[in-house]
């Protein structure tokens, strides 16, 4: 009991002087970090015997090492802005560092005109509490990391806020760039899309390290609501250093018609767990979830989805790949849910994961729960090596072996990489993957 | 489109029978060391099982209800109500004169000599916690086999069963395994000596004729260096208004090339829980296949697993489950890899009807510095009804060289253009449906002995009648 209560108190303290700096803040926006905090407290940590949490390595997460310090000041903020190129072309940019704004690039007039929002969070505490009330952290953390979510809440410094009103359409993405600066930082990204009836919007997230040894806490939310007959196209690039212990907790409710695809490209992070949950919630609907995760050492890359059907005559489409190097963990842990009264719903998902070592681990648990009589569901999950007849006709033209496994792998993740729809950020995804086989090359 | 909605009547009436109970040992209601004491001394075990049992008992005690994962209708069993043993003596007869007229037409009605004298070549028929009658064919007995119940061979073979007795399920491994081991009676023991091939089936057949009894026999089969064996297991109670428990534990060793089959046509009427735990060890070369029928019980959680110790040894799971109005069918399969080249394949097919949910429970594991494994999981879930229920839940965890895993699974409903096909062609909407269905678990019935085969598809056809309307 008091192993407990002592490692809650540093954070408590830590908790308290973060209201305190909030004092020009709305009432109703310290009760609702207060409440999380309690929220986060109360709730238990992860056991050996939570079932959410099967396969995972559950040690140090009551976060003994982590500070949650006061802001620290940023001095490279220059060149962390310079690097925060993915995508040339933008209808909006934010740069975070350690949850600070370091830069951002605001709305054209004419979008600005129509109505559209794009607010860093703490400016949209003041001025848009209205839509944030309605739809701030107003999708529950079910997969496992309510406790996580909780603290998300409580701590959150920064984020963005994007809004698309009714039937407008932007074809330029919006980017968030999140900077993990200074070691034992905690920083706790946030972007939340809202679309009305048929808007369409497209935005990616990256989350960074400044360098390549800083230890960082990273617990991020990404929220999306799609309106009727709307389209969200997000994707997510994550890499941060190898020191970083990563949490990200994803939720995206689709409404009537409304189309939505979400990307993952997970290379970085000592260990990483991200939650992906897709509530089919309006007919006529089509969600694809999408992501991809290179580990290599002792990475640990966890993987929780969920595909919810709850209205009839739904899609959604879930793959995930996953390559394995070294001592390399990975899990997958998805479930399709139909629910009583979806009918017609057609859901598929799809594990792949590539041993490239006799010691890497992969695991994977792809479920399924059919309320429903009338629907198409299937998963499958495949786990095995590159086959010999591949390398033997690539080193029959010369390629040496190394090369050659680094290509399949290449090919492995294309099927992902060539659905990102900004060409950029799909080349940047690539050099991330690339640059970490180099990495290995060069030991 | 089709969507029956009457509800559907299971024929579990062949086994919906009883006769009032006379037993001559019973050893009361609730669970506890006293209990303990009287099974061993109305079994005159040696001291040696007495401590097992009572060690399983603390274990039992202390292991906690897996709803963390499982369903929480476990928590509906009420162990303080359960009679724990029950039997009119502890000696199985040799011949069908011998046995109590109430007990020999119970298995009359149920089919079981006719079978005997037909296709088997051996029988033992358990009444409660203990056998009423075990025989093996002369021509069999010569070839040095062993075919009794457990309790005979632990007074007559204690040097073969001790040897491997909770080898292949330790007591701990789960919270009813140990609770089997604390109160286990009944259940066969076969010895298949080197090289000999039993050609026809052993058959054993269980029967709960006692409200509120739990049924907990004890299956331990060793097939020597080269043998093959296969033996077939059925079960049925009547219906009683209060739950049943039926608990075993079931251990296959099948030793450097042996070949063993288990099949199992489960039948339990509607209120019995059905909570057993089987595994198998296979050495070098050696294939274990289950055969997994589940159509009866209220809830039936059942995994048979595969050890796979032996380099080439080759482990297999065919399972088919049918969940009616009230069933859930929690079962599927375990295979784990510990010897290089060991293959495994997994294949599960399973039909909800009305309200019935059925759930596939998978595991497939395969540690490092393993060679050239390989394990092929296919899961088939068929939906009948609107608010049928089908749930799969599969892990998979693979290190090692050359080592491949493929997993598949997938749900549908009866094809309204197949059912549309067959009308055309005169047949009616229920033939239409009931022939689709055996369409579907076809391609697993094939593969069953014939007798089980044909007995499943008149089973499946019944459970069928008036699904649609």
């Amino acid at each position: 009991m008091s192993e407990s209560s002592d490692a809650i108190n540093p954070i408590k303290e830590a908790f308290n002087r973060h209201i305190e700096d909030l004092d020009t803040a709305p009432a109703w926006w310290k009760t609702s970090k207060t409440e999380a905090f309690e929220n986060f407290a109360s709730l238990p940590l992860p056991t050996r015997r939570t079932e959410t949490w099967r396969f995972a390595n559950i040690k140090g997460l009551e976060l003994d090492d982590v500070k949650f310090a006061a802001l620290p000041s940023i001095s490279d903020a220059a060149s962390l802005v310079d690097r925060s190129n993915f995508i040339e072309t933008y209808a909006g940019r934010f740069v975070f560092g350690d949850d600070q704004t370091l830069k951002a690039d605001r709305l054209s007039p004419e979008l600005a005109a129509k109505g559209v929002i794009w607010a860093p969070l703490r400016e949209a505490v003041s001025k848009h509490g209205e839509i944030l009330k309605d739809y701030f952290m107003k999708q529950e953390a079910d997969l496992g990391s309510a406790k996580f979510a909780a603290l998300h809440q409580a701590f959150l410094e920064n984020g963005a806020l994007l809004y698309v009103p009714k039937g407008v359409e932007i074809e330029d993405p919006f980017v968030v760039y999140n900077w993990s600066i200074n070691a034992g930082s905690a920083i706790f990204p946030h972007t939340l899309v809202i679309t009305e009836d048929f808007a369409k919007v497209r935005l990616v997230e990256a989350n960074l390290s400044a360098t390549e040894d800083a230890a960082a806490f990273s617990c991020g939310v990404n929220h999306i609501f799609a309106g009727v007959g709307s389209t969200v196209d997000y994707t997510l690039l994550q890499n941060f250093n190898e020191q970083t212990l990563g949490f990200q907790i994803n939720s995206n409710i689709a409404g009537k018609d409304s189309n939505v695809k979400t990307i993952s490209v997970n290379v970085g992070c000592k260990r990483y767990r991200s939650e992906t949950h897709g509530q089919i919630k309006g007919s006529g609907s089509q969600v694809n979830m999408l992501s991809l995760a290179v580990a290599d050492h002792d990475q640990e890359i966890d993987q929780r989805t969920l595909q919810t059907h709850s209205a009839p005559h739904t899609y959604s489409n879930l793959l995930f790949k996953n390559a394995l190097v070294d001592d390399a963990r990975t899990i997958f842990s998805g479930l399709i849910k139909v629910d009583p009264g979806a009918q017609q719903t057609d859901a598929y998902q799809t594990n792949r994961n590539l041993l490239l070592s006799g010691t890497a681990e992969a695991n994977s648990l792809p479920g399924l729960e059919i309320d429903a009589n009338d629907v198409k569901c299937s998963h499958g999950a495949t786990t095995s090596q590159i086959e010999d007849d591949e390398i033997f006709y690539m080193l029959a033209r010369g390629i040496p072996r190394e090369k050659a496994q680094e290509l399949i792998v290449y090919g492995f993740f294309e099927e992902i990489l060539e659905q990102i729809s900004c060409d950029t950020v799909a080349e940047n995804a690539r050099q991330i993957i690339q640059a970490k086989f180099k990495k290995r090359l060069r030991k | 489109m089709v969507t029956p909605n009457s509800e559907i009547e299971v024929d579990r009436e062949k086994g919906n029978f009883r006769f009032s109970e006379h037993h001559k040992y019973d050893a009361g209601v609730g669970l506890s060391e006293k209990v303990i004491d009287y099974i061993c001394d109305v079994k005159e075990e040696d001291q040696w099982i007495r401590d097992f049992r009572k060690r399983a008992l603390k274990v039992f005690e202390s292991k906690p209800m897996p709803t963390n994962w499982a369903t929480k209708d476990l928590e509906n069993i009420d162990f303080d109500k359960i009679r724990y043993y029950l039997s009119g003596g502890n000696r199985a007869s040799k011949s069908w004169d011998d046995v109590p007229d109430d007990v020999k037409e119970t298995f009359e009605r149920l089919g079981i000599p006719e079978n005997e004298r037909k296709f088997l070549a051996g029988v033992e028929a358990q009444f409660d916690s203990e056998a009423a009658y075990s025989n093996i064919k002369e021509s069999v007995g010569k070839q040095g086999v062993i075919f009794m119940g457990s309790t005979e061979a632990l007074m007559k073979h204690p040097e073969i069963f001790k040897k491997w007795f909770g080898k292949v399920i330790p007591t701990g491994d789960n919270k009813f395994s140990a609770l089997n081991s604390a109160v286990f009676s009944g259940g066969s023991f076969i010895y298949v000596p080197k090289g000999v091939k039993v050609s026809h089936p052993l058959q054993a057949y269980f029967r709960i004729n006692a409200e509120n009894f739990g049924q907990f026999e004890r299956t331990l089969i060793i097939a020597d260096e080269g043998s093959e064996v296969t033996y077939m297991e059925g079960c049925t109670a009547p219906k009683f208004d209060t739950a049943t428990l039926h608990s075993a534990v079931v251990e296959l060793v099948a030793l450097p090339g042996a070949k063993i089959e288990y099949v199992t046509v489960q039948n339990w009427s509607s209120n019995v829980f059905n909570l057993v735990t089987k595994r198998a060890i296979a050495h070098e070369g050696a294939t274990v296949k289950w055969i997994d029928c589940n159509i009866g019980s209220r809830l039936t959680m059942k995994y048979p697993g595969v050890v796979l110790k032996g380099k080439g040894a080759r482990g297999e799971v065919l399972s088919i489950a049918l969940a009616n109005d009230g069933q859930h069918q929690d079962t599927g399969a375990k295979m784990i890899h510990a010897a290089d080249e060991t293959s495994s394949n997994i294949i599960s097919k399973s039909i909800s009807v009305g309200k019935g949910r059925s759930t596939y429970r998978g595991q497939v594991h395969m540690p490092k510095n393993l060679k050239g494994c390989k394990n092929n999981t296919e899961c088939d879930a068929l939906l009948i009804n609107e608010n049928s229920r089908t749930d799969t839940y599969p892990a998979i965890t693979v290190r090692g060289n050359r080592n491949a895993v493929q997993h598949e699974a997938s749900v549908s409903k009866v094809s309204a253009e197949q059912i549309f096909y067959m009308q055309q062609r005169g047949l009616s909407e229920a033939a239409a449906m009931s022939l689709s269905v055996n369409g579907f678990v076809n391609d697993l019935t094939r593969q069953f002995p014939m007798e089980y085969s044909v007995e499943l598809k008149r089973l499946i056809e019944l459970e069928m009648e008036g699904s649609v309307g």
